[in-house]
């Protein structure tokens, strides 16, 4: 127990994905099965309890000690499992500490009052980091900034083979995966990957390099089709299991019961989620009303409805349609879908082309309709098999040019990790006519990367030389007509918000240049971001 | 019997002694001050007489300059003064290297004030003694059940371990330049780290000054003098505002730690940008604190700054008379 703690406390504190990577790799080479297997459970949420809650902590707690010395704690502190872990007075001639996977065990199979027997015995035996610990896992969610992605890589790492070899059997597997370990140490070989309604690792697109790629390419090879704006999923039926997978494998069935109701098929397929009305798309925003919800009630579901756009068959009434060629899998797919009774999954229509000039003005100039709020186009090799992971060369993704405007730096904040030395976080604002009638900044935007190293250093001199006020982190940087530092931003789309003092927000913002050369008076007005916004809404 | 009142009440300079005519650890310039430890907020330069430690003596003559005072009065370990009837003794504290309890003695009553005190090891200065008394005054910073700090040795052997796991970072170790810094030092030489330890130019000073008081601090090394590559693997101590500071950009990928009692509330850790919090602390925790006040067990507690009221309430709940003197001017939000 002591080193999955160790763990945690570190991990909780680490912003460094590679940092992350160390740690949880180190822990599954020096820890022994099963402890490392439930830890990696843990980290990858396919472990939770709810065997606690809070009160009964609490209470526990309040008949050991002063009800009044802990409450002035809790109000220190602000998190039950920490304040408690650190105030438990421990009583003396307590036991070992628990191994991990004891206490797992435990909460398996014993009753919840069972549980909540040992549980004061545990707290007893194990020193403050143990005992938070133990109460993160207790009372379900580690958070602790470990995606379930990140864990599997470093799972891989460990083995030395490809995350995507590990997402390919992981739903085959169960935990404590003594067999997943005994194959990435070498002692034996691959597990199966056969289970009915499991994820299959996704294959991902290169970003084209127009000037690089177009000379070496011939596009009879490729076929094209639009880069829908929704996310990646993966829908499967299999025996009547069904599931929906994002591309990273983690299941969001439960907050898609309208997708998966229409999963009348036998196979798994590739597509895109979205927000689907009357077989027209809806914005990435409306999408986002319907993501990471834990439940969905009925007036979300009729006023959001998902649905997939497919572009990919992956399996086919037990038959691994992978290994065949994407034109193969095409035909296939097209009559799949086209079997299907329900108008929650349709086609992603192929983009025909001769050559690539044509191709590029389609993309520079899309048809109406749903191709308008594309992100670009998709270009994959006829002749390739389904390959987890990101090859060079079958799949490319050509996005469409970002929007540009000319914003001027209003304030900068302190980075994290290893730029806790810079001003990195910057929030930009264009032109508008001030109450008083004169020119007034209005944020739009913020954005902390795009720049290089060198143009950080140089920003954040600016930053520095350039403060006219100071709130905590944040500084407030000169701007005005005459002096202010201009950043050319690109970002994505634009959407209406009630939250920006401006009434406008941006999708994915970012520097792309710096123009030290632009005076700050010559920076954009609201109004042309009030222009493209409705030339937006009114395609 | 004689009110302690009468021997020692708080004013807003500190706590003084009418019938002594002297002030404990004032924070403003007095005619005759006692000063219990180095540490800046305690030991302000500009008084007239102050009496100390020889050891606080020499640190505040480093921090100030010599003339720091109008006039010295060393007081060793176990020696007394008697001033008017009043007699001053002071007592090891266990803080940082000099630091001690002022003990007051008057007419047949004793009351003791702490100063800063902890009561675990510390290989930098010799530990508390408990001196039973009619009046503790206690400090209590790390006053809630929730500071309980680990064993400094658990801490030390976690940022060792972090060395080796990282061994392409550097190790920058936040610590407060007196007391801490030189306490960190000699842990990681306890702990086998026979390595160069590179030291930021604010420690320099304070770190001879240990030395030459016989405190062996290994081979230092100004976090100057190497490369960014060189520093890979190096463990590097600084003040902690040195921790976010232009100044930690020359060091590669550096790990940001931080050795402070404060360390121990995760929200203060992830408040500082800092990575590997080290618990370790020159005050006494919560338990080190009702331990000392039950076993000194006297008739009143008296409380100078950090979070009085819990430990009044614990001195209330174990039949204890506690008063909460809310003096102002001591930093309980420090560095530590």
């Amino acid at each position: 127990m002591r080193a999955f703690a160790e763990l945690l406390d570190r991990l909780s504190l680490t912003g460094s994905r590679n940092a992350k990577l160390t740690l949880v790799r180190d822990y599954l080479a020096q820890t022994p099965d099963p402890d490392r297997g439930w830890a990696l459970a843990a980290l990858t949420g396919d472990l939770s309890f709810n065997a606690a809650k809070p009160a009964f902590i609490r209470k526990a707690v309040e008949e050991r000690m002063d009800p009044t010395l802990f409450r002035w704690s809790y109000d220190y502190v602000g998190d039950l499992a920490e304040t408690v872990a650190l105030v438990w007075p421990s009583r003396p001639g307590a036991n070992r500490e628990p191994e991990l996977s004891e206490v797992i065990d435990a909460l398996r199979g014993a009753s919840r009052t069972e549980v909540q027997r040992l549980i004061e015995a545990w707290l007893d035996s194990l020193e403050t980091t143990g005992r938070w610990a133990l109460l993160k896992l207790m009372t379900g969610g580690l958070r602790v900034g470990v995606s379930s992605r990140l864990a599997k890589q470093a799972a891989a790492d460990l083995g030395g083979v490809q995350v995507a070899e590990v997402e390919e059997v992981w739903h085959a597997l169960h935990p404590p995966y003594e067999d997943l370990f005994a194959w990435l140490e070498g002692r034996s070989d691959r597990p199966s990957a056969n289970s009915p309604g499991r994820f299959r690792p996704v294959m991902l697109a290169q970003a084209l390099d127009e000037a690089v790629d177009f000379g070496k390419l011939d596009p009879a090879d490729y076929a094209a089709e639009w880069k829908w704006d929704g996310i990646r999923v993966q829908a499967v039926n299999e025996g009547g299991l069904r599931r929906l997978y994002t591309r990273n494998g983690d299941d969001i069935s439960r907050t898609f019961p309208d997708v998966l109701e229409a999963l009348e098929f036998d196979g798994a397929i590739d597509g895109e989620l979205l927000v689907m009305r009357d077989g027209a798309l809806a914005s990435f925003a409306d999408l986002q009303q319907r993501l990471n919800r834990k439940s969905v009630d009925a007036k979300l579901l009729m006023n959001f409805p998902a649905a997939i756009r497919a572009y990919d068959l992956l399996s086919e009434a037990g038959e691994d349609t992978r290994v065949l060629s994407f034109a193969e899998r095409r035909v296939r797919l097209e009559a799949f879908v086209g079997r299907l009774k329900t108008s929650r999954i349709d086609l992603s229509p192929m983009q025909p082309f001769a050559t690539w000039a044509e191709l590029a003005a389609l993309r520079g100039e899309p048809p109406p309709g749903d191709a308008q709020i594309a992100e670009g186009l998709m270009l994959k090799r006829w002749d390739s098999i389904y390959e987890a992971g990101r090859p060079k060369g079958p799949w490319f993704k050509w996005k469409r040019d970002p929007f540009l405007i000319d914003a001027v730096l209003m304030y900068a904040q302190r980075g994290h990790g290893k730029r806790s030395s810079f001003y990195s976080d910057y929030t930009f604002g264009v032109w508008t006519e001030g109450e008083d009638g004169a020119r007034a900044l209005t944020p739009v935007g913020k954005a902390y990367f795009g720049f290089t190293d060198e143009e950080l250093k140089q920003i954040d001199k600016f930053v520095r030389d350039n403060t006219v006020d100071r709130y905590g982190p944040v500084r407030a940087v000169r701007a005005d007509i005459h002096h202010g530092l201009v950043f050319e931003v690109a970002f994505e789309g634009l959407q209406r918000s009630t939250r920006h003092k401006s009434g406008v927000a941006m999708r994915f913002p970012r520097i792309s240049r710096i123009r030290w050369d632009k005076p700050a008076g010559e920076a954009d007005e609201l109004r042309s971001l009030e222009r493209m916004l409705e030339q937006m809404e009114g395609r | 019997m004689i009110r302690p009142e009468s021997l020692l009440c708080p004013k807003p300079q500190g706590l003084y002694c009418a019938p002594g005519d002297f002030f404990i650890d004032p924070v403003s310039p007095v005619t005759r001050a006692v000063i219990t430890h180095g540490h800046a907020d305690h030991a302000r330069a500009g008084h007239g007489t102050v009496i100390a430690t020889p050891e606080t003596l020499a640190i505040m003559a480093e921090r100030y300059g010599q003339d720091f005072a109008g006039s010295t009065q060393p007081l060793a370990y176990g020696q007394s003064v008697v001033r008017d009837g009043v007699e001053v003794s002071l007592v090891p504290a266990g803080h940082v290297l000099g630091s001690a309890q002022a003990v007051v003695r008057w007419k047949g009553l004793t009351m003791v004030v702490s100063g800063d005190y902890k009561r675990r090891r510390d290989p930098t200065c010799p530990a508390f003694e408990p001196v039973p008394c009619d009046v503790f005054i206690s400090e209590a910073t790390f006053g809630l059940p929730v500071f309980r700090h680990p064993d400094d040795g658990h801490e030390i052997a976690r940022l060792l371990r972090s060395v080796a796991q990282f061994p392409e970072r550097s190790h920058i170790v936040g610590a407060y330049a007196l007391g801490k810094a030189q306490r960190v030092i000699r842990l990681l030489r306890e702990a086998g780290w026979d390595q160069p330890i590179y030291v930021h130019g604010a420690l320099e000073r304070l770190n001879r000054l240990y030395e030459a008081h016989g405190i062996d601090l290994g081979p230092l090394e100004p976090a100057t003098s190497a490369t960014k590559q060189d520093f890979a693997g190096a463990i590097v101590i600084a003040p902690p505002s040195a921790l976010a500071d232009r100044w930690s950009r020359r060091f590669p990928d550096p790990v940001a730690a931080f050795a402070s009692g404060w360390m121990q509330v995760r929200a203060r850790a992830r408040q500082r940008g800092v990575e590997l919090p080290l618990v370790i602390s020159d005050h006494a925790d919560w338990d080190e604190l009702i331990a000392t006040v039950d076993e000194i067990r006297p008739g009143e507690l008296w409380i100078t700054h950090g979070r009085e009221e819990a430990l009044a309430r614990w001195a209330e709940l174990h039949g204890i008379k506690a008063r909460a003197l809310a003096l102002v001017g001591y930093d309980d939000e420090a560095e530590d």
